[in-house]
């Protein structure tokens, strides 16, 4: 049952197939359906687990990309200009993390990132997506109506802000660089990796006012 | 209900990928619902990294959850009925409904060939 674990890379431009994901993770999901099936596992049940362990996935250290850009105006302005380059600097592996975006965040464009459905989100860099950021009513209402879910996430931009909404593909995955939030002039980088959520790095909200960050 | 070898930090467990962290939830829940018992997973668990071991795999690292996956695969088939080759279809059905599937789409097992 394990004939392969290695994955290719195909970074095809034509949009009408997803890769698969790796092998371990193919065996996973036929052993979770067939189990589903024959009623001796509940989905519900097992969303419940994997939200629990959300946060355990991965390097999850897109925090620590976003605090040095805060602080270090030249890895700064190469993140902007190579971001996988970037991010791989700072030791992460995964192939999910490979291929980075960044879109930063300022006093005029607010961005947003929507993710496939797929495999292309940025696990390595961000955790595991919520179960909310997969569903496909989420999906399409970022892109139909995106100042309406900013604000049910509590994320009021000015009328003046444009927001941008980034599509995830197979070959290029996104991460939103916050604005760093006021108040933070004397804060290190540990700091204020600490106020550097994941939901701010896909742009559901603001990165967390010092005083609210863990 | 401890394993030693866990990967793990002072919070609890960790996943070197998101496939792994399904693997822990797949074991879970069929414990918790009785299909095994905690001495059986960690019975057939402890087999599989010894074998591991035998076969010169001193650090089961990385390989953790590749041991836990092949754990899960053999219970499931003596405790539920399932055989190995449900679990091969299924995973062929699996990587075809992704190829079938236009990126960006839910991946729904109906898509495979």
């Amino acid at each position: 049952m394990n004939d392969e674990t290695g994955h290719d890379h195909h970074h095809d431009h034509d949009h009408d197939h997803t890769e698969p994901p790796p092998d371990p993770a193919l065996r996973v999901k036929a052993l979770e359906s067939l189990l589903i099936e024959k009623g001796l596992v509940d989905p519900a049940a097992l969303d419940v687990f994997i939200d629990t362990y959300e946060h355990r996935v991965g390097p999850r250290n897109g925090a620590r990309v976003v605090a040095k850009a805060w602080v270090d105006r030249e890895y700064r302005d190469w993140l902007m200009r190579d971001a996988t380059a970037a991010i791989a600097s700072l030791d992460f592996v995964g192939r999910q993390g490979e291929h980075m975006s960044v879109v930063e965040n300022t006093a005029s464009v607010h961005n947003l990132v929507v993710c496939t459905l797929c495999s292309c989100y940025p696990w390595p860099v961000l955790g595991l997506p919520p179960a909310w950021y997969k569903s496909a009513p989420y999906r399409a209402r970022a892109v139909a109506d995106p100042r309406g879910v900013l604000a049910e996430f509590g994320t009021l931009l000015d009328d003046d802000v444009e927001v941008r909404v980034w599509d995830s593909t197979a070959e290029m995955r996104y991460l939103v660089l916050p604005r760093r939030p006021a108040g933070t002039e004397g804060m290190n980088e540990d700091e204020l990796a600490g106020l550097v959520t994941r939901n701010s790095m896909i742009g559901v909200e603001h990165a967390l006012a010092p005083g609210q960050g863990t | 209900m401890t394993l030693p070898l866990l990967p793990a930090d002072d919070d609890g467990p960790v996943f070197a990928e998101p496939w792994q962290a399904q693997a822990f939830a797949l074991a879970l829940s069929l414990y918790e619902t009785g299909t095994f018992t905690w001495p059986e997973w960690a019975e057939v668990l402890g087999a599989e990294i010894d074998a591991a071991r035998r076969r010169g795999d001193a650090d089961p690292g990385d390989g953790y959850y590749l041991h836990w996956l092949n754990a899960l695969e053999k219970l499931s088939v003596s405790k539920t009925g399932l055989t190995p080759t449900q679990l091969a279809e299924r995973k062929r059905q699996w990587r075809s409904a992704y190829v079938n599937t236009p990126h960006g789409h839910p991946v729904e097992l109906s898509a495979a060939d």
